[in-house]
Parts: structure tokens; sequence; C-alpha cells
């Protein structure tokens, strides 16, 4: 693309910092969701025999004090540490350096579903246990949700237009395109995306609230999207935060870049019972223009894949309305993380700019499609294939639905 | 009963454990009139620090005595004037 009149309005990707299940900092995370290889695995966190759900996606070797100053450490909910170094990571790979730009230049739009849940929770323990003078004075922001914005924002001095999005899977999605907005208004670097962690008991229960996720205890069993035998999702935490700039200054300071936000659209599905069809079609075709895209253009989709039959239907059928009946690959590599509620669709924006730049499509694993989706699931493993644009698709609970173009650049 | 005593190595110590230690500053060196802003402790750092030491020394500083110590030697006076009158008591 050499049309600067284009390029004057394309946001690119410019960093990467991923915190995930199966891999901690971006090299893991993609080779092993590259290999099909799961994170999945029963809850560490806290003893979870007591309860339905048993399954989780725990982020591997994370050791906050390695990464992160003491004075950031008891302030802290474990969301935004991973929130801060996944940060900082993807402003090194982007080879920003926050302290030599004017704090104006630079906002933070993330997401997040739940707040810091852990240690919300030790806090509340804290009190009815002991008295009102055991809480931390750092409760009055750390369990909020936009504490990770809040944090990313001070300790890298990004004074610029900031916010935090709560739409639950939605979130991430809608979080990148606010950062999109952002950087078209004139601001030149954004951090955005979203890291989410609230395996604790009292995140366990507002999750099990939903009455989505998996009872099974095989790992292998226990999350399987588009499968007849679909009983939920598991849990995951982690996310990917990323930076974005405006393509052409991208270019003009050599920046790497990893691919375009090329489209964007969210909707809100009808009231419940009023039979209005859900708003996923809409929202994938209201981004697909936004893109400027057809769906011939878009090369894989990375599936929201609920793993909850009704869900899992109206997603089959929406992709099978704009693309056609087995028309187009997709894949849903959060099966080897577990759904990361705000963290889930920005770490699906980075599996697919990685699938983009290596000409590899990740595998879904574990499932066996259930014919009657008729989708052309990839399964198993990898599949090599040229890819010039993904869709990503997200959707949050009480009927929030998000759709990402990335494309290369 | 024996004099109880809120020594600099004591508030270093709450101040270590409940707020961290700013990387550029050392906390070991001649830090009594350094202002705890200089020190990298903001308003909640201190505030948080002031309830450690009310709750393991059992005494009642309050909002305003941490607002009226901006140094480590004022606040251990204070401290330590809470502590007398805990004696006393």
């Amino acid at each position: 693309m050499n049309g600067t009149a284009v390029s004057t309005v394309s946001t690119v990707v410019t960093g990467l910092g991923v915190t995930a299940p199966n891999g901690l900092g971006t090299q893991d995370y993609w080779a092993a969701t590259r290999d099909g290889r799961s994170g999945i695995g029963r809850v560490t966190r806290f003893d979870p025999s007591g309860y339905p759900a048993r399954l989780a996606g725990e982020v591997p070797g994370f050791v906050a004090s390695e990464h992160l100053p003491s004075r950031l450490l008891p302030q802290t909910d474990h969301m935004t540490k991973l929130a801060l170094v996944a940060a900082d990571w993807a402003l090194a790979d982007a080879g920003v350096r926050p302290d030599e730009l004017s704090g104006y230049d630079m906002g933070v739009v993330t997401a997040s579903s739940s707040g810091g849940f852990e240690f919300g929770q030790n806090e509340l323990q804290a009190l009815w246990s002991k008295g009102s003078k055991y809480v931390s004075a750092y409760q009055s922001f750390a369990w909020f949700y936009a504490v990770n914005t809040g944090q990313i924002s001070i300790r890298n001095g990004m004074q610029g237009p900031s916010a935090a999005l709560v739409s639950d899977h939605a979130g991430g999605l809608d979080a990148i395109a606010q950062a999109r907005r952002q950087i078209r208004k004139g601001t030149p670097v954004t951090v955005t995306g979203a890291i989410d962690a609230s395996i604790c008991s009292y995140g366990w229960i507002c999750h099990l609230a939903s009455g989505r996720i998996s009872t099974a205890d095989d790992p292998d069993r226990a999350y399987l999207p588009f499968d007849a035998r679909a009983g939920g999702y598991v849990p995951g935490e982690g996310g990917a935060l990323f930076v974005l700039e405006e393509a052409q200054a991208a270019r003009d300071r050599g920046a790497r870049v990893y691919g375009e936000i090329a489209g964007y659209a969210s909707t809100f599905d009808p009231k419940p019972g009023t039979g209005g069809e859900p708003g996923l079609r809409r929202t994938i075709e209201l981004a697909l223009d936004d893109a400027g895209a057809a769906p011939a253009d878009i090369d894989v989709v990375f599936a929201d894949a609920a793993a909850v039959p009704e869900l899992d239907r109206i997603e089959a059928d929406a992709l099978a309305a704009v693309f056609g009946p087995h028309g187009i690959p997709v894949t849903a590599p959060k099966t080897m993380t577990g759904r990361l509620y705000s963290g889930a669709a920005p770490l699906d924006v980075a599996a697919a700019l990685l699938a983009i730049r290596d000409g590899v499509i990740p595998p879904t694993v574990n499932t066996s499609p259930d014919p009657a989706y008729a989708l052309d699931l990839v399964t198993g493993a990898p599949r090599a294939a040229r890819l010039r644009s993904a869709l990503v698709l997200a959707r949050g609970y009480g009927g929030f639905n998000a759709a990402m173009v990335v494309r290369s650049a | 009963m024996e004099e109880r005593k809120f020594t600099i190595e004591e508030l270093k110590a709450v101040l270590r454990a409940c707020a961290g230690e700013e990387e550029s500053v050392d906390l070991d060196g001649q830090i009594l009139d350094t202002e705890f802003e200089d020190l990298g402790y903001d308003s909640l750092a201190l505030l948080e620090a002031g309830g450690r030491i009310e709750r393991e020394y059992g005494i009642t500083l309050g909002d305003e005595a941490l607002n009226d110590a901006p140094t480590p030697r004022a606040l251990l006076e204070i401290v330590n004037t809470r502590l007398l009158g805990v004696d006393a008591a």
C-alpha cells in the first residue's frame, strides 16, 4: 500500500505483549499455540475441590517480583501485575521508549470484565474476619475495573486519552477499537488490549453464576466448542496488550508492523424472548464494511467459541450466512487457554497477527466438530495458508457482540 | 512496664512490607530528615504504613498525625509519643 491518503487513517500494531495459560511471553505462547499445546489444568490458585468446576487456564511461571519494582507489588492484583508486565513487553517489542515521548502523546485503553477480584477477596476477608483496620488502603483502587489502565498510565507516564471498557468477553475488541479512535484523533501512541485474571474462590462463584462453565475434570474433554459434546467453557487468565500507532508514523520511525486494525463493529443482541436475530451476523458485516472488505477478502476466522450449544449454533449460523457453509477456515486456539474474559479476544488478535506473519492457522484442539454446524474448523494440526486478513469474534455475557478485522499492512 | 520505642529500623521494615521500596532510593542511607515524598512514598503508602503501625503497636495515629509527619523523624516522634501514652495508661 503506498497511497498516502489511506495511510493517514490507518492504525497499525507495532508491539505485542502476551501472558497466556499456554505460554508466558509472545514467543512461548505462539510456539505452544502453533503446536496445539494446551495450558488447561486443575486450578492451583485456590483449592477447587469443593466447587462444581475445577479446571482453568492459569498463566505458568509468572513471578511478579522478577518483573516489577517492589513499590508496585503490595498495591496490585494479579491481573494488574500481568498487565503491567505485558505492557512493558509490548512497548519494548515496539521499540517505544515512553520516557522519550511527551506524556500527552501516549494513551492507554484496556478492557476488564471483573477488576481485581483476588485482591478484593483478600481485603473483604480481612474486613469480616479481623476488622476494618486490617483492610489495605490500596483496596481503594486495586479492585477497580480501570486499574490496569491507570497503573499502566502511571508507570509509563502516559497522560493522553485513556479509558477502560467493560463488556465481558467483547471488551477486549471494544478497547482496541477505542484506542484506534484515539490514534485517528491524533494521539501518536496507544497501549491497548486486555488482561483479566480472576481465578480465586470469589471470582470462581461469579463465573459459575453464568451457567456456562464446564464441570468436566478431563482437560482434553472440558472445552469443546462446535462439538456435539460441548458442555460449557473453561475459564482462563491472561490476555494480550498492544502498542498501536498511526501507520505512516510507524513507518517513518522504521517500526516493525504486525498488521493493521482494519475494521471493527459492535452490536447488542435483541432482548431475549423478542424473537429478533442475534446481533453477531450484523456485527461481522459491519466490521467487514468498516474494513472495506468483502467476505472473500477474509482468510480465516478466530471464533468466539462459547462451547454452549445454543451460542455455538448462533455463531455457526452467522458465519454460514456471511461466508457460506464451510466457506472459510475457522479456528479457536482458545481451546488451549480457556476463555480469558476481556483478555480472550486480544489474545486472538495477537494470534491472528502472528498467523498472518507466519502463514499458518493455529489449530482448535480436542474438538470433533459437529457436521451440522457446517464449519471448516481447523482441528488437530496447524494449517499452512497464505493469510492477509483475519476476522476475530467476541461475545460477552448479556448480549455484547464485537468483531474486528486485522490485515497485513 | 518496659519502655517501648519505635525505631527507624522498625519504620523501614513496615514501609518495605506494606508499600515496597523505590529502586532509586537507599532506605538504609541517612533518611531521618528526608521527606517521605522524596523517599518515593505517596499519601496512600503512608496511610497503609500508618495502619500497619496502629495494628502492630496498639496505638491510634489518625490521618492528621500522618499529614503532620513529612519525614521519618517526625513520624517516629509521633509514634513514640503515642506509645508513651499507651504505656502510661
